[in-house]
């Protein structure tokens, strides 16, 4: 675990004060058949109003961070192996589990992708919602439904306070994820974390339901932590990025900077693999190969064996063997990093 | 709700319908003379038989046989045995019999096996969970009538805790017989109640309510066992009925005059109508058991009742 | 009896959905996870199981016993000295002396026969049945469906025990009682297991989307259709098999012990059980022998049905 005295954008102008901060996390699961290892040592830091896009694909140990954020991996299988976990200055891997309890919801929220499978089937909306504010907050059973029609108003739920007593099942996918995300606002964290919010609904219906995050989030001016394998979504309402590689941050700076030019093969390679609205007519470029099994992650950098780029033996700089030497996150320009032995050509060609 | 319930009793209509023709058929192909049979020794005159056979339809065809028989039953008239009392009799001496017996299986059923299913299903692979796991094989591998008798030996004989047979001892003598009718189903319900929970812990809900901040009580207690409950519950409903049924062999080990003793010594003495009117009692609870628990289970699936 | 339907359930109920090897695949990435077969994977966990050891050393001894009781026992089950007439265990009687004064240990090991062909023809009878009623009602749909269905759906509301009772009084005064006739009294009462297992196989297989790719590819979809339901039924109606095999051999018991199975001078445990109950007191062993047996028998089956699902199931590999 590497002690580090000053975070990486603790003395850059954010939108806001720090809400969390991730310190050199990592999480494995012990199964039967050997250790997976999820996440491999990731810091990063999200402000008030901010929005951090983590970008991955599925694997890539995105939503096992964030469930480590959030304390509520199974322990075991899983185990966290190191790291900080700062929520406004405190760390919660040391706070005990009732102190930890009573952040979740109230401190930190969290919207998930399935909203059919994440709402208790056999409770109706409302008293899901309003237990947020029972629990918390001790409210009357009759003042946290009023509470709840309140919210789902508020998300934009037509005849809210028809539907209050309306189960699960009875709402469409967008207007129930629009309940989930009605829980996840109730006690005003803040810090949401959206876990794929979008992945399971149509894009006409993903559309209205991102607008109402971002729209929400400038309301309450709460951080978000967006989890995502879609580019598109980042591009429209992330602040910054971070790219996760077999467990791994492999690159991170604003989602202008590493759009346009991106400094880790990787990211490029995302890039080349979708078509943008910048680039008509040009051919599209899938990665070649499939992301590694996290139980048996390659030497050096992970994504060796996939990059174009990669250069082992002579080829290689001295410590830049890409299947012996692990690429370390560093700066490679004004507020940008990657972990990658090349990003400068890459960035300066 | 209301069309959901009519729906599953007019399908319940053709089972019954079906089973108790079923059993009526066999009952009537039981080879020899039912008339003679009762006679005995001495041989009644032709005149009486024609009248006797005339009286229990055996003149005509099966399928007019049953129609009537389905007839008079609809009435209430569940026949007359062969010394001329009505079966209905029997049933309405023996019925709360057998159902004090079921009725007190069901209450260990539902104690014991959710009980044994909450600890194991909470603590998978912890010493209790393996106890469980064991206790349920052998549970439901000793046949009942050997389960009856070691009980008998054992708190009867040697312990002398139980009566060992009869029910002269108002409800404390149905314990006995009570617990080793409930044995299989007791077993079987821990592990149902088991695999049911492991699995809810599983699902996605619980994480939410987890992320919600919920206390591990709250999780556990009100999200996750209310969804666990449901197959269970549904489980003992419609095991009531298959209980009943099932009460014969323990009612034979452990003398108890109920409605499967009737059945058995009248199956013995060609009493067709005496087994076609007890059987199709059994259908006709089994039947509306299993209709109960459809409603339950509407009541308490959401998902169910709005389909 | 009863535990039998309630085995169909637990069969159906926990073939469940592979979530959570979805998941795990997604973590150790999709490609790469070694691709072993599910039946392999059954079979190295089967013989790491103690349980499933066990079982399948009983239930091999007693197939031996039922086919060879002359390797167990030296003595003629029939030969009988009255004056030795319920004797308990000894050093030349393990299991001491029936009422007759027979060795009872040939007795109840010569009894394994009748069970072991009981149980094996049941569950044998039951599964030709199910399996061509249930693929033909699966497959067509329709009318034939339909009647299948709620034939299956009547069987179900007749009690196993009461209706087997009936059945046997029937088949007793025209054929005897031999092991034959309780075995088709109980193969009556015992299709609609397997039956709904394979219909549910069929239709969750029709429904299949390589099922229809492959209409739409004019390909016959019923060869396709045999092609994969046979290695998707094979594994439940197997776990339904190993437990039914012991259920049965219990069902037998009960109806000779009840006096309407086989009778004398045929070996049966539930016959040995049912003479025995009246000495209980001076000499337990009439009954403890067989019952042990029995008990043991009918548990053997169980526990390997039991580690059978849990290796075949996806969840747990």
């Amino acid at each position: 675990m590497t002690d580090l005295q000053t975070t990486p954008y603790a003395d850059m102008p954010g939108p806001g004060e720090t809400i969390l901060e991730v310190r050199d996390l990592a999480v494995e699961f012990r199964t039967r058949d050997g250790v997976v290892n999820a996440v491999n040592g990731i810091t990063y830091t999200v402000a008030q109003g901010e929005t951090l896009a983590i970008l991955g694909e599925s694997g890539s140990g995105k939503s096992v961070s964030a469930q480590a954020v959030m304390g509520i991996l199974d322990i075991p299988p899983a185990v966290i192996t190191s790291g900080e976990i700062l929520f406004q200055g405190d760390d919660m891997l040391l706070m005990s589990e009732e102190d930890q309890r009573q952040i979740r919801g109230a401190g930190i929220s969290m919207i998930f992708q399935d909203a059919l499978s994440s709402l208790n089937p056999v409770f109706t909306v409302g008293f899901q919602i309003g237990e947020m504010f029972r629990t918390h907050r001790g409210t009357s059973r009759k003042e946290a439904k009023a509470k709840a029609a309140e919210l789902m108003d508020r998300v934009r739920i037509p005849a809210a306070r028809e539907r209050i007593d309306d189960y699960p099942h009875q709402f469409s996918g967008g207007m129930r994820q629009r309940v989930m995300i009605a829980m996840a606002l109730a006690l005003d964290p803040a810090l949401i974390i959206a876990d794929e919010p979008t992945t399971a609904l149509d894009v006409t219906v993903q559309a209205q339901i991102m607008q109402l995050l971002s729209d929400l989030q400038a309301e309450t001016g709460t951080g978000l932590i967006l989890i995502t394998h879609d580019l598109g979504v980042v591009n429209e309402v992330a602040d910054k990025v971070a790219v996760m590689y077999a467990g791994r941050i492999v690159e991170e700076g604003t989602v202008d900077e590493v759009f346009t030019q991106p400094a880790h093969p990787y990211t490029a390679g995302l890039m080349a693999s979708i078509p943008l609205a910048e680039r008509p007519g040009q051919r599209l470029n899938p990665i070649k190969g499939t992301p590694p099994n996290l139980a048996y992650i390659p030497p050096g950098c992970a994504f060796h064996p996939r990059c174009p780029m990669a250069r082992t033996g002579k080829a290689a700089q001295p410590g830049g063997d890409c299947r012996s030497d692990l690429p370390v996150l560093r700066e490679v320009a004004v507020g940008r990093r990657a972990a990658c032995h090349y990003s400068e050509e890459l960035l300066h060609g | 709700m209301g069309r959901y319930i009519a729906r599953r009793a007019l399908l319940a209509v053709p089972v019954l319908l079906g089973a108790s023709f079923l059993i009526f058929a066999l009952v009537y192909a039981i080879p020899g003379d039912p008339i003679r049979a009762l006679a005995g020794d001495r041989p009644l005159p032709a005149a009486v038989q024609a009248q006797l056979r005339d009286d229990y339809n055996l003149n005509d065809p099966l399928l007019v046989q049953y129609g009537k028989y389905v007839l008079a039953l609809t009435q209430g008239d569940f026949g007359t045995d062969f010394s001329g009392r009505p079966v209905r009799d029997t049933i309405e001496q023996r019925l709360p019999i057998t159902a004090r017996l079921a009725v007190v299986a069901i209450i260990f059923e539902a104690i014991f096996g959710l009980t044994a299913g909450i600890v194991a299903g909470l603590r998978r692979g912890s010493f209790l969970d393996s106890l469980v796991l064991v206790s349920t094989t052998i549970a439901v591998s000793i046949p009942v009538f050997v389960l009856g008798f070691i009980a008998q030996v054992t708190f009867g004989l040697n312990l002398g805790w139980f009566p060992i047979a009869g029910i002269n001892q108002g409800w404390y003598s149905y314990i006995l017989p009570g617990l080793v009718l409930a044995a299989a189903s007791t077993a079987y319900v821990a592990r149902l109640t088991r695999t049911s929970l492991a699995e809810n812990l599983r699902n996605d809900y619980v994480r939410t309510a987890k992320a919600k901040g919920l206390k591990k009580r709250t999780i556990i207690g009100k999200h996750t066992l209310r969804n666990s409950l449901i197959p269970v519950v549904t489980f003992l409903g419609a095991d009531f009925g298959a209980l009943m049924a099932g009460a014969i062999v323990t009612e034979g080990v452990f003398n108890i005059p109920g409605l499967g003793r009737a059945v058995f010594d009248a199956i013995g003495r060609q009493e067709g109508a005496v087994v076609v009117g007890i059987v199709t009692l059994f259908v006709l609870v089994f039947i509306i058991f299993n209709l109960l628990v459809d409603v339950l289970y509407a009541a308490l699936d959401p998902r169910i009742r709005y389909e | 009896m009863s535990d039998l339907r309630s085995d169909d359930d637990r069969v159906l109920d926990e073939r469940g959905d592979d979530t959570v090897e979805a998941e795990l695949e997604a973590l150790t990435g999709a490609g790469q996870l070694r691709q072993s077969s599910l039946w392999g994977d059954a079979w190295r966990k089967l013989r790491r199981s103690p349980l499933f050891i066990f079982g399948a050393v009983i239930s091999m001894v007693l197939v031996l016993m039922s086919l060879f009781p002359q390797l167990f026992t030296r003595t003629d089950p029939r030969a009988c000295d009255l004056s030795k007439s319920r004797q308990g265990p000894s050093a030349e009687a393990w299991f001491g002396y029936d009422v007759q004064g027979c060795d009872y240990y040939a007795n109840v090991i010569y009894g394994a026969r009748n069970s072991i062909t009981i149980g094996f023809t049941v569950v044998i009878g039951s599964i030709i049945i199910g399996v061509v009623l249930g693929a033909l009602s699966g497959y067509y749909g329709g009318g034939l469906d339909t009647v299948i269905t709620r034939l299956t759906d009547i069987m179900f509301g007749l009690p196993t025990i009461l209706g087997a009772i009936v059945i046997l009084t029937v088949l007793n005064q025209s054929l005897g009682r031999t092991v034959w006739t309780v075995s088709l009294a109980l193969v009556v009462l015992g299709w609609m297991v397997p039956l709904r297992l394979l219909r549910s196989s069929v239709i969750s297989v029709k429904g299949a989307d390589y099922v229809s790719a492959a209409r739409a590819m004019g390909s016959r979809s019923r060869r396709i259709i045999a092609r994969h339901v046979l290695p998707n039924s094979t594994g439940p109606v197997l776990v339904y098999a190993t437990i039914a095999v012991g259920s049965y051999i219990g069902a037998e018991a009960t109806l000779s012990y009840l006096g309407i199975g086989l009778q004398l001078p045929e070996y049966s445990w539930g016959l040995q059980i049912n003479s025995g109950q009246r000495w209980v007191r001076d000499a337990p062993h009439l009954v403890l022998f067989p019952g042990i047996l029995l008990s043991i028998t009918v548990l053997s089956f169980i526990i390997m049905g039991d580690a059978l699902r849990d290796a075949l199931d996806p969840k747990n590999r």
